[in-house]
């Protein structure tokens, strides 16, 4: 009964995942034996060095990518290997370039089956929160890195799923930019309630966003360290420099330089 | 206005040098003396234009319906096959050989054979402009389908996305601007296949004229021929860019952060 409640609470399982990738001359593994729960509500962040196979797990997740060895579980059904209806976002903004901010945003609700009057409708009511009133009919490479990186979340967000799987959205971002973004977030996801998996390669970014870090080792990615992260929320900018803060960051440090 | 007066300025040069050409030429002509039927100067080209106007106009109509066949007929193919192709990573195995070879068998020696098998009517014509305009089109488009980034149809399947919308949101714009150079390319050769389809027999069309003008040392005449020809090509190609111009409106606008 206990077994089963605490079910219900998982948004997504991923069970003793292994992967390998096919590189036509040699099968490289990838991921090694990776299990992880997330809860609902709950801010994973997989924290790794590039190449650590951070991405195919996202992919396996969406099922996208079927995995070698293990199961994935979303809201307690298995899906390994079914492509899944979750807000999966690649790692380059992939907006597409022909088509204008509202339609691109307006791709899932049409996906979805949404007449196209309601659906604009939709991503306009949105667009302030996302900082992005005004823009609906600029295209992509007239916008800037940061508000692409917005269109993208908004896109995401509007693919109706309790989870989204975000892959190192802020990357490719000044520093500036990426911290705002950040903060904005967090503030977003305050509104829209959904459980998150988010690839970095950030310790600080990492600590600053998640309720909980998974630390995955370099190729082939395994999980090293899971550290829950009890810092109190909402969280602003000026906690990156407080004590808790920072021994997380160290103890992550030393985690990432001490495995292999 | 201040970007019609740069074009002007840009094709001035080329303008001028065309015009140094003919002037050179007609010289030439008149201080050589040489017989109008061995190299009739501009002045005579012109001058048999505006003599066989109506006439011309009827032969062009001829060609450029065969032109209008062959060239639609070409890239209904070279799109259905380049699909196909793009679907089944075999087939494109199979059949690229064959399409880079059907492209070195000189057309001029296999076309009479076309009368054998299609006749004297407008269908060995059509054939003619189709085969010359089929390869830039369909190597074009087999490549633009190799170029759509895959992450684009991972996200489309995330949304749930059937083929058809993946087809029209992600691969058919992706395609549009290899589409459009291998169009272009088929356009300017389009009106060549015809009027070599008219040399081998036809009743109507710039090819037969040709001949004839020949045939009767009216050499004049068959410049008009080619002068046409060569205007109907440049026509065929503007009307080309015109079309992708008004098909892909996210090329026309300029970018408003330009740093990136």
């Amino acid at each position: 009964m206990e077994e089963k409640m605490e079910r219900n609470n998982e948004v997504l399982i991923l069970e003793n995942i292994s992967a390998t990738y096919d590189s036509g001359e040699a099968r490289l593994p990838v991921l090694k034996d990776i299990s992880l729960r997330l809860k609902k509500g709950e801010f994973a962040a997989l924290l790794g060095p590039s190449g650590s196979g951070k991405s195919t797990l996202l992919k396996i997740a969406a099922g996208l990518i079927r995995p070698d060895r293990g199961r994935v579980l979303l809201n307690g059904q298995e899906s390994t290997g079914r492509v899944q209806k979750v807000g999966y976002m690649p790692q380059q903004d992939l907006l597409f370039p022909w088509k204008t901010l509202l339609e691109n945003a307006a791709l899932p609700l049409l996906a979805a089956g949404m007449a196209k009057k309601e659906a604009s409708s939709r991503v306009r009511e949105l667009l302030p929160i996302f900082g992005l009133e005004g823009f609906a009919r600029y295209y992509p490479h007239q916008l800037s890195g940061g508000m692409r990186q917005r269109a993208a979340l908004l896109r995401t967000v509007l693919i109706e799923s309790s989870l989204l799987l975000l892959d190192e959205p802020f990357a490719a971002l000044d520093a500036i930019t990426r911290e705002n973004l950040q903060e904005w977030l967090l503030s977003v996801l305050e509104r829209f309630h959904r459980s998150v998996l988010f690839v970095t390669h950030s310790i600080d970014e990492a600590i600053y966003l998640a309720d909980r870090v998974y630390l995955i080792s370099e190729r082939p990615g395994r999980i090293v360290l899971e550290q829950p992260i009890e810092l109190p929320r909402p969280r602003s900018r000026g906690i990156i420099t407080t004590a808790p803060f920072l021994s997380y960051k160290a103890l992550l440090m030393k985690s990432l330089q001490s495995k292999d | 206005m201040k970007k019609w007066a740069n074009t002007a300025k840009r094709s001035l040069p080329g303008a001028l040098a065309v015009l140094a050409v003919l002037l050179l030429w007609e010289a030439l002509c008149r201080v050589a003396d040489v017989a109008v039927s061995k190299l009739p100067p501009p002045s005579a080209v012109i001058l048999s234009l505006y003599h066989n106007a109506s006439l011309l106009a009827e032969h062009s109509r001829a060609t450029l319906a065969a032109v209008a066949a062959g060239l639609s007929l070409s890239v209904l193919v070279a799109l259905a096959l380049a699909v196909f192709m793009d679907r089944h990573s075999w087939l494109k195995q199979a059949l690229y050989p064959l399409l880079i070879i059907s492209q070195t068998i000189p057309i001029i020696a296999l076309a009479p054979l076309f009368l054998i098998w299609f006749g004297l009517g407008l269908t060995s014509k059509i054939v003619v402009v189709a085969l010359v305009c089929f390869f830039p089109m369909a190597i074009n488009l087999v490549e633009g389908l190799e170029q759509v980034d895959p992450e684009t149809i991972n996200l489309l399947k995330v949304m749930q996305a059937g083929p058809a919308m993946i087809f029209r949101s992600a691969q058919l714009p992706a395609v549009l601007p290899y589409f459009f150079s291998g169009l272009k390319i088929a356009a300017t050769y389009s009106v060549m296949g015809a009027v070599i389809g008219e040399w081998l027999a036809a009743r109507w069309g710039l090819g037969v004229f040709m001949l004839r003008s020949m045939r009767s040392y009216q050499t004049a005449n068959t410049f008009a021929a080619i002068l046409v020809v060569v205007v109907l090509s440049l026509l065929l190609f503007k009307l080309t860019e015109l079309a992708a111009w008004l098909a892909m409106p996210w090329h026309r606008h300029k970018s408003v952060y330009p740093e990136e």
